[in-house]
């Protein structure tokens, strides 16, 4: 198990022998902080600093016709009663709740389908399966807009070779379904590979045991291989979720192919988007990121607490 | 493609399993190995372990052997995964025309591949070269940089104690959860204030931090780097940096892989940033070029290059799958070590 | 890694901060006033220099090598920083930010606007731009000119026309209509004759609306000084144009696929979409968008609101400004001068750009140019007729730019849902007024 707080205390080194304890500590502390300290400068610059100037900025307001005024937590208010935000938030919520179980769980059926050794070129499938998080979203956009086009598309190819209609993936009733598609297409091998390296350090002693008992496949899946994997599950929901409430590109691509059912509102990275670059909103914009930050976080803490607590 | 052309932990045993017999006897031998009490600590790497279970006649979860059934349901996965890219690689033989009327997922009148890749490379006076260059200096430098970053930080929070430790990775963790679109016009002004923009340094610089890799060689140096090793050259009395580059360093090495290729696959990808932060076509990455070119077709007077974009597209892929597939078997050890270990 | 470049880096970061605190407060206030004048341009350009220009329209690429030619002195570094709400962005982030930006800048006349009530694009009469006002045309120039200020120069322009397959047409023996009831009843009998046909694509473009809604006489924007009025449900040509939109809409007439996308491309070369109501600066994406359907397409005016009237709107076109952080002003104004007036504009025209200066229209030469796509027709006398009766009057709103890109969010509903288009632009004006008033304008009070 090394889900983050328990491989920090597994990685805790011993105690230091009391006598040359301070010494050891004080060279600890420079030597730590010696190897740290690049990550944490540039993350200061590339992450704090611009945290902190959002925060500085959802305190003010910045008007065409008036300019700049302090306006305290106005900005704040404003956002926590802002339909068009939750509209974003639920819409996200709804995202998360489908397309991450779905996304995981192929990913782990395929992680188990490959480890179990059951597979005719097994290979192939790992870099096959991995291949689309390779592609950028500008092209993966480009081949999703053509499989999901009624006329000239994928779909409309379907459509005209067997007399049918399908449901138009672009409509307004489809579009979060068709996003979620893209999303799972992209990363499901990403998180395959997660899964599967994590299988593949489960110890054999394990299955032998378990098989001489009498266990089945699928028995061994359920109580020797899921359990044994629960730490890569619980991070790779984690960034899932993450993941999820930073939905961005994908909408923002495909809302040029279907601006009525994407709204500038959709998701709500989308909405901080169009605030700051088409209204230039910069200050409002920098207090509803801040605030789906604070969301994210909560959620993604409280996942990892609950992982944690079970294992 | 085929199993064979592929490196990884199973290409050995492919190779070696042509005809039933050989299959047989091969795992005949493993399976003795596979008895000896030692095995485990004398193969730690697993690969001839599957190997030798995949080869068994009579299928049990020990002993598996290839299914057809399965195989062909896995296969669904893989077709959904494969089918875009097939059209990639069509749609690449395919001139404006084409492009435009015949049928998405079979070849047009004229096969125009390599006319294709040539014009994609000389249109604009060879701006795409020049973009590709910007990419892989941008890869090199942000993705090597933040490889150096992510395993130097993973390093001493696994081996060192110190104050602020703990609290570093809760910063890392709520600082990724801020939106990054938002976050980019502060940091746009700030880059700008620095007089970063318009420079490889504004895409640069927010490449060096990769969170995922700062958590992922934490627990690899957790896990790979044993502290009675490092305390022993302490005693010697070795530097904590000469201890790093002689003791640690080697140990990390397939983590230090692992994290290296997610970095350079993020950086080659990276698309937002730059979109902000680079105006002078000649210094944008491919992906915001490629995006450029799309944009062309959408304004008055713009001349439509759909054929060159879809190229452009597939010969943007082709490096980072070769990378891929050159690099995997590292990459997968280096993930296994760091993701789960009990 | 030592401790030093360590903390020069966390200084460094630290100071960035600190600036920006002082920077955000402080944007906005520089001055764009000089003491300017036609002979200083004069003496920059023997001086000599770099120019900066962010523009995507592809002829400009002649009108600096021109330029450089005549004046060696002079670099011109086009550049292309993104096209359309992309530039304006990065245009309104360099004007934030007080550097980074360009010494000129393509920016479309709708967009003009935003730029000019936020003082971030130079007053450009100082140096001379006054003394063109004859040289173009009526539209574009009132777009660029407001009182005794000029803050840009017209660089094209896109009077409307309508483009129609020809050999859809024929084939299904339709009269090409001339007015927009007869539209309608042609979109009728097409998507009858075969229901894969439409008479035109539409998700919802706000650029086209209110380009319809101005050639059918509506004037629903009224801007003086910072009070702003927005009035789509009183407006008569806004009447006119929901009414027949909204039959296209409800017997699913037009194709809902999306302009500019590769969809839309192919509909165009197959002939699936059968017209297209745009500016006339549509032939070169037709030449390289729709190559297959060479031959096929012709121009023809726009379908009118009243039988026998001539009026016209225009749809698109841009502007070349000057923005306030310019380095070199004198010498960014000489280069919009030469490449939008003069022999440098006639040069442009000649390389496909459809002209915004009256001498370029009427010249025999343009007049006469067949086109090959067309079938040899010769279709900029019919752009220059319709340039010709661009109705007057018309504004956009002073942030135009954002209310567009809200268009989809209120209107696109109409287009998805069964809310009545009128309805729609209802919302739209809602959502305008309200970022209006938001952003300190006095709209609708």
């Amino acid at each position: 198990m090394t889900l983050l707080p328990t491989s920090v205390r597994a990685a805790s080194p011993p105690p230091a022998p009391t006598p040359r304890s301070r010494r050891r500590l004080r060279r600890q502390s420079l030597a730590g902080w010696g190897f740290l300290g690049p990550f944490v400068a540039v993350f200061a610059l590339v992450f704090l600093a611009p945290i902190g100037y959002a925060l500085y900025l959802s305190v003010f307001k910045d008007k065409l016709i008036g300019g700049t005024s302090f306006v305290g937590l106005e900005n704040y208010t404003q956002a926590l009663t802002d339909p068009r935000f939750w509209e974003g938030v639920g819409r996200v919520g709804l995202f998360l709740a489908v397309q991450v179980p779905v996304m995981l769980g192929i990913a782990l059926l395929v992680a188990l389908a490959v480890d179990s050794g059951r597979l005719y070129g097994k290979a192939f499938f790992r870099i096959s399966v991995f291949l689309p998080y390779a592609v950028p979203a500008v092209v993966a956009s480009l081949m999703w807009g053509f499989i999901y086009g009624t006329r000239f598309g994928l779909v409309g190819n379907i459509n005209d070779a067997f007399g049918i209609t399908l449901p138009d993936p672009l409509s307004p009733s489809l579009v979060l379904a068709s996003i979620g598609n893209i999303v799972t297409w992209e990363f499901v091998g990403y998180n395959m590979l997660i899964f599967y390296s994590a299988l593949k350090v489960v110890p054999r002693s394990l299955y032998e045991a378990a098989a001489l008992d009498g266990a089945g496949e699928w028995r061994i899946v359920t109580s020797v291989k899921l359990p044994a994997i629960r730490g890569a599950l619980v991070i790779a929901t984690i960034f899932s979720i993450i993941g999820s409430f930073q939905l961005f590109n994908e909408p923002s691509i495909l809302q040029k192919l279907a601006p009525n059912a994407i709204t500038t509102d959709f998701v709500p990275n989308l909405y901080t988007y169009s605030l700051s670059f088409s209204g230039q909103q910069h200050n409002y914009a920098a207090t509803v990121a801040i605030v789906m930050g604070v969301i994210t976080a909560i959620v993604a803490y409280t996942v990892q607490l609950r992982g944690m607590r079970k294992g | 493609m085929s199993t064979t052309d592929l490196p990884g932990p199973s290409r050995p045993t492919d190779r070696r399993g042509g005809t039933p017999e050989e299959a047989a006897s091969a795992s005949y031998r493993t399976e003795k190995e596979a008895e000896a009490p030692s095995y485990r600590t004398e193969k730690p790497s697993g690969t001839t372990v599957r190997a030798a279970r995949r080869r068994r006649p009579p299928s049990t979860p020990l002993n598996p052997r290839p299914s057809i059934p399965l195989t062909l349901v896995t296969g669904l996965v893989l077709v959904y995964s494969l089918l875009p890219l097939v059209w990639l690689v069509i749609n690449s033989t395919k001139d404006q025309r084409d492009l435009l009327d015949s049928f998405g997922l079979w070849f047009g009148r004229s096969m125009n591949l390599f006319d294709n890749i040539s014009r994609t490379l000389a249109y604009d006076d060879g701006a795409f070269v020049r973009w590709l260059l910007n990419t892989l200096l941008y890869v090199v430098v942000g993705g090597g940089g933040a490889t150096v970053l992510a395993v130097l930080g993973g390093y001493a929070l696994a081996k060192y104690r110190f104050p602020g430790r703990r609290a570093v990775f809760a910063v890392v963790l709520g600082a990724v959860a801020i939106p990054g679109t938002a976050l980019a016009v502060p940091t746009f002004l700030m880059f700008s204030e620095m007089g970063l923009t318009n420079t490889p340094w504004a895409v640069i610089i927010p490449s060096l931090i990769s969170p995922f890799g700062l958590y992922l060689m934490w627990v690899f140096a957790a896990e790979s780097v044993p502290d009675e090793l490092l305390e022993a050259a302490r005693i010697d009395g070795s530097g904590e940096l000469r201890t790093f580059f002689r003791i640690a360093l080697p140990l990390l090495m397939p983590g230090t892989v692992t994290v290296l290729l997610f970095s350079m696959v993020a950086t080659w990808n990276n698309y937002f940033l730059p979109l902000i932060m680079i105006k002078d076509p000649e210094w944008f990455p491919l992906t915001l070029g490629l995006n450029a070119w799309n944009a062309q077709a959408q304004t008055a007077g713009g001349e439509a290059v759909f054929d060159l974009i879809v190229t452009g597209s597939l010969l943007t892929i082709i490096p980072i799958v070769v990378v891929f597939l050159l690099l995997q078997r590292y990459w997968q050890s280096g993930l296994s070590a760091g993701s789960v270990k009990e | 890694m030592t401790t030093t470049r360590r903390s020069r880096r966390i200084a460094a970061a630290a100071a960035a901060v600190c600036a920006l605190a002082l920077t955000a407060t402080a944007c906005g206030s520089s001055d764009t006033s000089t003491g300017a004048s036609p002979g200083d341009v004069k003496s920059a350009l023997e001086k000599g220099g770099t120019v900066k220009v962010w523009a995507w329209e592809p002829t400009l690429k002649k009108a600096a090598a021109d330029f450089r030619k005549k004046y060696p002195k002079v670099k011109i570094e086009l550049v292309n920083a993104g096209t359309g709400d992309k530039q304006y962005t990065a245009l309104q982030n360099a004007a934030s930010a007080g550097s980074g930006g360009p010494d000129v800048a393509q920016i479309e006349y709708y967009a003009l606007g935003q730029f000019t009530i936020g003082k971030t694009v130079t007053d450009l009469a100082p140096y001379g731009a006054s003394q063109h006002d004859k040289a173009f045309t009526k539209g574009p120039w009132t777009a660029v000119a407001k009182d005794k200020s000029v803050f840009a120069m017209p660089m094209d322009s896109g009077p409307m026309a309508l483009f129609y397959n020809k050999r859809v047409f024929d084939k299904h023996k339709i009269a090409i209509p001339t007015t927009w009831d007869e539209y309608v009843e042609a979109a009728r009998t097409l998507h009858k004759a075969d229901p894969k046909l439409f008479i035109t694509n539409d998700t919802g473009d706000a650029g086209a609306t209110t380009s319809l809604i101005w050639q059918a006489g509506g004037r629903p924007y009224k801007t003086e000084n910072t009070d702003v009025k927005i009035g789509f449900e009183q407006d008569a040509g806004t009447k006119k144009y929901t009414a027949t939109w909204q039959k296209l809409l409800d017997e699913k007439l037009v194709a809902p696929i999306t302009s500019w996308s590769d969809e839309w491309y192919k509909g165009l070369s197959d002939g699936s979409i059968a017209t297209l109501a745009i500016g006339a600066w549509m032939p070169a994406n037709f030449t390289t968008g729709a190559a297959s359907a060479a031959g096929d397409w012709r121009a023809a005016p726009l379908p009118q609101w009243t039988k026998g009237s001539k009026d016209s709107a225009e749809n698109g076109g841009s502007s070349l400004a000057v923005p306030k952080d310019a380095k070199n002003k004198e010498l960014a104004y000489a280069f919009i001068e030469y490449a939008t007036t003069g022999a440098g504009a006639s040069a442009r025209v000649a390389e496909g750009a459809f002209p915004a200066t009256t001498a370029d229209l009427d010249s025999a030469k343009f007049q006469e140019t067949k086109f090959p796509y067309f079938g040899g027709q010769q279709a900029n006398k019919i752009f220059a007729e319709s340039a010709r009766n661009v109705g007057t009057g018309w504004s956009y709103l002073p942030y135009q730019a954002y209310a567009n890109s809200v268009f989809n969010d209120t209107v696109g509903k109409a287009y998805v849902t069964a809310t009545p288009l009128a309805q729609g632009l209802a919302a739209w004006q809602q959502a305008s007024v309200k970022y209006g008033n938001e952003q300190g304008f006095s709209v609708n009070k």
